[in-house]
């Protein structure tokens, strides 16, 4: 979006982390929300706190409760139990018109008989916003957007990233206390997405505005978002920002949903605080892991490995390195800046690891049914106990 | 494959299409005849249409019907789109089923039955029968089409819109007469010419319905015909079959440009979406 600002942008969301302090009053609380459809519960007695010029972002695959979280705070769904506030009151029963928070569809749904002008426009003739304020507010909007040439048009002279332009500006207009994000990048191509996720958080910092952005492509989801809510089955497994719920995910479930991973199934063998040994069916060595949490003796846990944590080499490593593993190359994944391993361990189980393609001439590279040898530090790893 | 049509093709349009309108050609061309003598052949003339002119009984008769056929098709359109809004989007409320085979009983039923207990009801209610009891037993049969139409319609429309409407603060009903009636206008439009056509051509309905004073067109008609066809039926029949006519092709118009207007804006969005990504490569 506009330069000018763009300076300032870093500082502001370097110092942005209102949800680590206790005395911070958050702008939306789901305060034990439950709905209930029939017997079908889609959200589970769920609190979340959502704090002022937030970008947070509610992630799960389709059916976990994150759109109908989302359409409790613009009013499309009551929740059977709770309550959901906004700026300190309780929006239950308030019905969507009377709402201070706009909404941006996944279908975009721009009024197909009124002007791209007049469609912007809708939402400030029902505030009563008199005539010349109103021009001027839908210029501006136009404008922000990219497409003050484009007011006269009707929306089906115009292509899927102009349609998603016009929706995010009339969602914009009456500068609502927080836009609601209903998938809105699902309908454009790979590459627009990419950009167009970029000048949403640009945009997002410009105005500092509270956005809340529902997704089930997590590449999204961690671009935009200041925090993300990991969602299954109408309950919230983890909120954090992007960076930990990557690195420090707190299930299997998280690990797994965000990024590619390996799960490794162990059992705690020994260890003090929290350097533990553990023993695994896949390898007959122990596997060291250090930053894990308290863990009982005995317990089953599971050891998550991120691809790009683990080194592949065909040299067999020094003796006395941690964590290695022997195997076989099963396949190859070449997706051009980097290469994905399938190793094939002698338990049959199979490990990934990710290699970037740094340099582009290697002499002999790691190819099919090679010997190789796997390792990774010990703190490169996530116990999980979940 | 050949687009051209085979010489069985032809053979079996023509008889097809002669099948359909040989009467009616014939009906027209008669209506311009100069003899009195409804089978026999004296020239071109338009004196029948100039003593339709003047047949007060006539004239009488057209215009009740069309006042009946208006009045009826525009609270028969009310009904109806009030009917098919309640089927579509009220989702599985208690008693839907029944409710949508009851809208689409008319549809099948004889219109003997449907005059004949419209009759019994009027005159067990009491009722003086004539110009406002044909009104009501048009609206009956003629709402259900409305209903039909307008459902088929509303079947495709986004809700989304009227939720986004809602979103930007307006009210429920603001938000149907500003978003959703303009977008299903053309089928609400489709569902009154129907029932203005239905109401025009109807002869059972309205004799069991219709009392003293209040004869309708068809009704004249089919009373005159019975004391011998005169070439100044011809006429009037003439007359109805245009206005029938245009309204039939002002409703497949409707119905067609809508669609073509659909289709061109998926097409025209399709390419602006691959030039959008060609730009932004």
């Amino acid at each position: 979006m506009p330069p000018p600002e763009k300076a300032a942008l870093g500082p502001v969301r370097r110092d942005f982390s209102p949800w680590t302090n206790p005395d911070a009053v958050p702008l939306i609380r789901f305060e034990n929300v439950t709905k209930k459809y029939g017997d079908f519960t889609a959200v589970h007695n769920l609190t979340l706190n959502i704090y002022e010029r937030e970008f947070f972002a509610l992630l799960g695959p389709s059916g976990c409760g994150k759109t109908t979280l989302m359409r409790m705070i613009a009013g499309f769904e009551e929740p059977t139990e709770g309550k959901v506030i906004l700026a300190g009151r309780d929006l239950v029963g308030v019905p969507p018109y009377k709402r201070p928070v706009n909404m941006m569809f996944q279908s975009y749904a721009l009024f197909p008989h009124m002007s791209v002008a007049d469609n912007v426009a809708f939402g400030l003739k029902q505030a009563n916003m008199p005539k010349a304020e109103r021009d001027a507010r839908v210029t501006e909007m136009l404008t922000l957007v990219k497409l003050d040439k484009f007011g006269g048009r009707k929306p089906h002279q115009l292509s899927g990233g102009q349609r998603q332009r016009v929706a995010l500006a009339r969602s914009l207009a009456l500068k609502p206390k927080v836009l609601l994000l209903d998938e809105p990048l699902g309908a454009l191509d790979k590459k627009l997405r990419e950009e167009t996720q970029f000048e949403l958080t640009d945009l997002q910092v410009t105005l500092g505005m509270t956005f809340l952005i529902v997704t089930h492509d997590q590449e999204e989801a961690m671009t935009v978002a200041d925090r993300i809510a990991v969602m299954d089955h109408g309950r919230i497994v983890q909120v954090a920002t992007p960076g930990e719920i990557y690195e420090q995910p707190n299930s299997r479930y998280v690990a797994d949903f965000i990024g590619d991973v390996n799960v490794i199934p162990a059992r705690v063998e020994s260890g003090t605080g929290n350097a533990l040994k553990l023993k695994s069916a896949w390898t007959d060595a122990p596997i060291e892991i250090t930053g894990a949490p308290e863990v009982a003796k005995g317990a089953d846990a599971w050891i998550a490995l991120r691809p790009e944590k683990i080194a592949i080499s065909r040299d067999a490593p020094t003796p006395g390195t941690p964590n290695v593993l022997a195997g076989e190359v099963w396949d190859i994944g070449y997706l051009g800046d980097l290469s994905i391993y399938r190793v094939k361990l002698p338990s049959g189980d199979i490990v990934k690891a990710q290699v970037s393609n740094s340099t582009r001439l290697v002499e002999r590279p790691i190819t099919w049914e090679d010997k190789v040898w796997l390792s990774w530090q010990p703190e490169q790893a996530v116990l999980l106990t979940s | 494959m050949n687009n051209g049509l085979s010489r069985f093709n032809i053979v079996s349009l023509t008889l097809g299409f002669a099948f359909l309108y040989i009467p009616i050609v014939l009906l027209v061309i008669y209506s311009f005849n100069a003899s009195r003598l409804v089978t026999v052949w004296g020239g071109w003339s338009t004196q029948w249409y100039v003593a339709l002119w003047n047949n007060q009984q006539l004239l009488d008769a057209a215009w009740i019907t069309a006042r009946v056929a208006f009045i009826s098709a525009s609270i028969a359109t009310v009904l109806g789109t009030m009917a098919a809004i309640a089927l579509v989007r009220h989702g599985r409320f208690k008693g839907r089923t029944l409710f949508s085979g009851l809208v689409y009983a008319p549809l099948v039923m004889p219109e003997v039955i449907t005059g004949l207990s419209l009759l019994l009801l009027f005159v067990a209610m009491g009722v003086a029968r004539g110009f406002w009891t044909v009104i009501l037993a048009h609206i009956t049969f003629a709402m259900c089409y409305v209903a039909i139409v307008v459902q088929s319609r509303l079947l495709s429309f986004d809700r989304s819109l009227e939720e986004a409407a809602q979103d930007l603060g307006a009210t429920p009903a603001k938000t149907f007469f500003v978003i959703t009636l303009p977008i299903i206008a053309p089928a609400v439009v489709s569902g009154w010419m129907l029932a203005f056509t239905l109401s025009l051509d109807d002869l059972v309905i309205a004799s069991f319905t219709t009392g003293p004073g209040a004869t309708t067109l068809p009704m004249r008609i089919y009373s005159s015909v019975r004391l011998g066809v005169t070439p100044e039926i011809n006429a009037v029949c003439t007359i109805l079959i245009g206005i029938v006519t245009l309204v039939v092709i002002a409703v497949s118009i409707a119905t067609k440009r809508a669609q073509v207007e659909r289709d061109r804006a998926e097409r025209m969005a399709e390419q602006g979406g691959i030039m959008v990504a060609a730009n932004a490569g």
